[in-house]
C-alpha cells in the first residue's frame, strides 16, 4: 500500500494508544485488526459519509432515540453515532473479563460483609464512617439475606486505556448501569450498513443479552421460586424518563412486563401487578428507579412513582429487586479508592485490573503528594456526581488551584486526586475526515447463580478535537464494539 | 409466567388504535370534501366537517369564520387542536412508544416515520393544490398501519383490545357521516328523493370509503333508504355501523372465551344490545323520524362501551 493515498493513510494516533493500531510503535502491523484496518482503508470517504447519514436516519425512524422535554415540546434525540467500529482482541478481552469478574465478585462480598458482620470495617481496611456515614448505606438493609448473597445482579464497570494500552478502571456502576440498549442496537445497525465490512471477522454476538438478564434475574428468585416460574418485570419510572428507550428495549428483549410503580401492589407482603384479569404475582423486580424512590413507606415520603410497601416484601424474601437496595455505597467515588485493598482483603489477590492511580486525600501521605503535585493531577469531590466540582491540574487558573488548596487543608477527607489519563483513540468519522478521538469502554457484567460478561459494551467516544470527556451530554458519542473470536 | 397485559397498556393498545383510525377517516372525510362537497353554487361546505367532529365553536375563537385555508391548517397540521391529524398522529404515537415492546418493530417503525412526517408539514404544504395529496399519503400510511399490524403483531390479548378499539371507533366516525352528510341532504331543499340528490349521496358514501361497494349491492339507482341501510346495516361492508360492532363484539366474545377474560362481561352486553337494535332497524323509519336523535344514542352508547372497559379492563377508577 505503499505510497498510496487511501481512508486511513492520513489518520495520526499522536502519542496516543490507539484502539485500532495499537502502540505508536506497533501501528498496524500483524493480526486481525489489521486485517479490518485494511479493509477500511479502501472504503472511500464518500460512500463511508453516506453509509453513517444512512444510519443516522435509521436511528431516528427505529426511534433509538432519547427524549428532551421542554415545556413547549418534546425533542427526540439520538446518540450521536459513529460508524468506524473499536475492535478488541481476544486476548484483551480476556483481561477485561476475568477483571470484571473479580471486581463483582468483590464487589457482591463487599457489600454482604457492610450489610452483615462488617468484619471489614472492623480490621480497619476501610474506614467505618466512609461506609455507614455515607449516605448511599441504607440501615434498612442490615441482616437482610438475599438469594444468592447478590446485590449487583447488573454491573457496569467504566475502563479507559493509558498510553501502554493498559486497562484501567475508572469507575464502577453498581446501581442502574445504562446504555446496553446501545450496544445491541449499534451492533444491529452495523450489520444492516457494513455487511461487507464485518463479512468473515468473527465477532462474538451481544444479541442474547436480554436472554441472558431474564436466565440470571429468574435464577435468584425468591425462596421456593423455580427458575422456570419466575415472574420477572422491568420497572421504570415512566415514558417521561430520558431512558425510557432502553427500559422498552429491555422489557422487550427480555419478554418481561414493563411496570410503573402505579402498576403494582403490596398485598399481604408480597406484591403484584394489575392486569386486565386482576392482581398477578411478581417475583423479580428489574428496577430503573433509585433507592430513595422506590417506597413512600421506607424512603423518599412524596415519592409518586414507587410502591407502598415494596421494602416490607423485599425484606421477608417474598420479592427481589435488582440491583439490591444499597449498592450505592460500593459505587461511591470515596470507597472506589480503596477497591485494590478490599479485594486483596477478601480474596487475597491484587486486582486483574487496576484503578487510575488514586492519592486517598484523608490519608496524610495521600493528602501531602496531592498538594505538591496539585498541577498535573485532577482532584475531584467525593461527593459529586456527573464531574461537578473536578479540578483538572494542569488547564486549571492559578487561583482556582489555590482555592482548592485551602478546599483541601480545610476538609481533605471530601477529595481524591488522580493523574490525568490520556485516554486511548479511536480512528473516528469526523467534517475533517478519519480522525482520532478518545474513547473509553463499558462492558456490561450480568450475575445470577454465576457471572456473566457481555462480550461487547459502550464505547463512548469524544467527538470534539482532543477532548477526553466523552459523555452524552458534552458531545460524546458511541460505536459498535467488536470483540473478537480470536 | 403471565400473559395477561398490564391493564394501563391494554388502554394505550386500545387507544392506539382508535386515534389511527379516527386519523384515517378525518383524512378522507378533508380529502373528499375539497374534492366533491360543493354546494349548488360550486362553494365547499367546510361548516360540516367542524360540526360533525364538534369543533365549530372551539374553530370559531381561534380562526373566526371558517374558510377552506383555515380549516385545514386546524385539522390537518394545527398541534393545539387535538382533534387535527397532526395530534391523532402524535398521540398514536405516544401510545405506541409506550407500548413498544409489545407491539412489533415494524409497527413502531412505520408510525415513528409517519408521525415525524406529520409533524414537518407546514402551511405551505396543504394549499388547495397539494392537500388532496397529503391526504390521500396519511390515509395511505394509516391503511400501511393496519396492513403492517395484521400481519405482524401477535395475537394474543393486546390484539384483542387493539380490534375493539378499531372497531369502536370506526362505528362512532361512520354514524358522524351519516348523521353530517344526512343533514347536508335535508338542509339542500330538495325533496329527498329527488335525483339531484344523488351527488350528495354519493360524497356521503365517499367519505365513509363506501361508494364502490354500495355500486356492487345496489348497482340500479341511488335510493336514500338504501344508502341508510347499507351504511347503518350491510353485514358485508366492514365501515358499516353493524359489520363495525360485530367486529367490536367478535374480540370481546375472544377475551372472554379464549382468554378468559371475564372482565369484559359488562362491554359484551352493551355491545350485544347495540347490534340488536342495529339489525332491527328500518331504514324507512330512519327517515321518516330524522337519523340524528338514533345516531346521538349511538355514539352516547359507544361511550358507555368505552366507560366499561375503562372501568373493568384498563384499571381507571371511573
Amino acid at each position: 500500500m505503499a505510497g498510496k493515498k487511501n481512508l486511513l493513510s492520513d489518520y495520526s494516533q499522536g502519542r496516543f494508544f490507539c484502539e485500532l493500531m495499537g502502540t505508536r510503535k506497533d501501528a498496524g502491523t500483524g493480526g486481525l485488526q489489521a486485517h479490518i484496518a485494511k479493509r477500511l482503508s479502501r472504503m472511500s470517504l464518500d460512500g463511508l459519509r453516506r453509509r453513517a447519514a444512512a444510519a443516522e436516519r435509521e436511528l431516528y425512524n427505529l426511534g433509538i432515540t432519547f427524549t428532551v422535554y421542554t415545556e413547549a415540546d418534546a425533542i427526540d434525540r439520538i446518540l450521536p453515532f459513529d460508524v468506524l467500529p473499536r475492535v478488541i482482541s481476544a486476548a484483551d478481552w480476556d483481561i477485561i473479563e476475568r477483571g470484571s469478574k473479580q471486581r463483582i465478585q468483590v464487589i457482591n462480598q463487599f457489600l454482604h460483609d457492610i450489610y452483615h458482620d462488617q468484619k471489614i470495617l472492623k480490621d480497619k481496611v476501610i474506614p467505618r464512617s466512609l461506609v455507614t456515614g455515607n449516605e448511599n448505606f441504607r440501615k434498612e438493609m442490615m441482616g437482610v439475606d438475599l438469594p444468592g448473597n447478590t446485590y449487583v445482579h447488573i454491573y457496569g464497570v467504566d475502563l479507559v486505556r493509558d498510553e501502554t494500552g493498559t486497562f484501567k478502571v475508572l469507575e464502577d456502576n453498581g446501581r442502574t448501569p445504562s446504555g446496553v440498549s446501545y450496544v445491541v442496537e449499534n451492533r444491529h445497525l452495523m450489520l444492516r450498513t457494513f455487511p461487507d465490512l464485518m463479512e468473515g471477522i468473527g465477532i462474538r454476538p451481544v444479541s442474547d443479552y436480554g436472554l441472558r438478564l431474564r436466565q440470571a434475574l429468574a435464577q435468584v428468585a425468591p425462596k421456593g421460586i423455580e427458575e422456570e416460574a419466575a415472574q420477572v418485570a422491568l420497572m421504570s419510572p415512566g415514558i417521561y424518563n430520558s431512558a425510557y428507550f432502553e427500559h422498552v428495549f429491555l422489557a422487550r428483549e427480555m419478554g418481561v412486563p414493563l411496570v410503573e410503580g402505579r402498576d403494582l401492589v403490596v398485598e399481604d407482603d408480597k406484591v403484584y401487578m394489575k392486569t386486565t384479569a386482576g392482581l398477578e404475582r411478581i417475583h423479580v423486580v428489574y428496577r430503573r428507579i433509585n433507592d430513595d424512590f422506590i417506597d413512600p413507606e421506607a424512603f423518599n415520603k412524596k415519592s409518586m412513582l414507587g410502591v407502598k410497601g415494596i421494602m416490607r416484601a423485599y425484606a421477608k424474601g417474598n420479592v427481589t429487586l435488582a440491583n439490591a437496595i444499597g449498592t450505592g455505597v460500593a459505587d461511591d467515588k470515596a470507597v472506589y479508592a480503596y477497591m485494590p485493598r478490599i479485594t486483596r482483603y477478601y480474596l487475597d489477590e491484587d486486582p486483574i485490573i487496576d484503578n487510575v492511580e488514586t492519592h486517598i486525600c484523608r490519608e496524610k501521605q495521600g493528602l501531602e503528594y496531592t498538594c505538591d503535585n496539585i498541577r498535573k493531577l485532577v482532584v475531584k469531590p467525593v461527593g459529586e456526581a456527573g464531574g461537578y466540582g473536578v479540578l483538572i491540574g494542569p488547564r486549571a487558573t492559578k487561583a482556582d488551584i489555590d482555592k482548592r488548596l485551602r478546599e483541601l487543608r480545610r476538609d481533605p477527607s471530601n477529595y481524591i486526586s488522580q493523574p490525568v489519563i490520556n485516554l486511548s483513540v479511536v480512528p473516528t468519522l469526523t467534517p475533517q475526515g478519519i480522525q482520532p478521538r478518545h474513547v473509553d469502554l463499558r462492558p456490561f457484567v450480568v450475575t445470577g447463580r454465576s457471572t456473566w460478561v457481555l462480550p461487547g459494551g459502550l464505547s463512548r467516544v469524544a467527538l470534539k478535537k482532543g477532548s477526553l470527556i466523552v459523555n452524552s451530554s458534552q458531545g460524546g458519542g458511541s460505536k459498535d464494539t467488536w470483540v473478537l473470536e480470536e | 409466567m403471565t400473559q395477561n397485559w398490564l391493564a394501563r397498556f391494554a388502554d394505550n393498545i386500545f387507544w392506539l388504535a382508535r386515534y389511527m383510525e379516527r386519523a384515517e377517516n378525518l383524512a378522507r372525510v378533508i380529502d373528499v370534501t375539497e374534492t366533491h362537497a360543493r354546494n349548488r353554487s360550486g362553494v365547499q361546505d367546510w361548516t360540516a366537517i367542524l360540526e360533525m367532529n364538534t369543533d365549530l365553536k372551539r374553530f370559531r375563537d381561534t380562526y373566526g369564520n371558517p374558510d377552506l385555508g383555515s380549516v385545514l391548517q386546524f385539522y390537518i397540521i394545527d398541534r393545539t387542536n387535538p382533534t387535527s391529524i397532526a395530534s391523532n398522529i402524535a398521540n398514536a404515537r405516544e401510545n405506541a412508544r409506550t407500548i413498544r415492546h409489545l407491539i412489533s418493530t415494524e409497527m413502531w417503525t412505520q408510525l415513528n416515520v409517519l408521525n415525524t412526517e406529520c409533524s414537518d408539514l407546514k402551511k405551505r404544504d396543504i394549499t388547495p393544490r397539494r392537500v388532496s395529496g397529503v391526504c390521500q399519503a396519511v390515509k395511505q400510511a394509516c391503511q400501511a398501519h393496519a396492513g403492517i399490524t395484521e400481519g405482524t403483531l401477535y395475537q394474543d390479548e393486546g390484539w384483542c383490545f387493539y380490534g375493539i378499539g378499531k372497531s369502536i371507533e370506526r362505528a362512532d366516525q361512520t354514524s358522524r357521516l351519516i348523521d353530517i352528510g344526512y343533514r347536508r341532504i335535508m338542509l339542500s331543499g330538495y325533496e329527498i328523493g329527488d335525483r339531484a340528490l344523488d351527488p350528495l349521496w354519493t360524497t356521503l358514501l365517499r367519505s365513509a370509503a363506501g361508494y364502490q361497494a354500495f355500486r356492487r349491492a345496489k348497482p340500479i339507482r341511488m335510493r336514500p333508504e338504501e344508502v341508510l341501510g347499507f351504511l347503518v346495516a350491510d353485514s358485508a361492508f366492514p365501515r358499516s355501523l353493524y359489520a363495525a360492532l360485530s367486529e367490536t363484539q367478535y374480540y370481546l366474545m375472544r377475551l372472554f372465551n379464549y382468554h378468559q377474560i371475564g372482565t369484559v362481561r359488562e362491554a359484551l352486553a352493551a355491545v350485544d344490545d347495540i347490534r340488536a337494535k342495529l339489525v332491527s332497524t328500518d331504514p324507512g323509519q330512519l327517515i321518516k323520524s330524522g337519523v340524528h336523535g338514533p345516531l346521538d344514542e349511538l355514539q352516547q352508547e359507544l361511550i358507555v362501551v368505552t366507560n366499561h372497559l375503562r372501568r373493568d379492563c384498563f384499571g381507571h377508577k371511573s
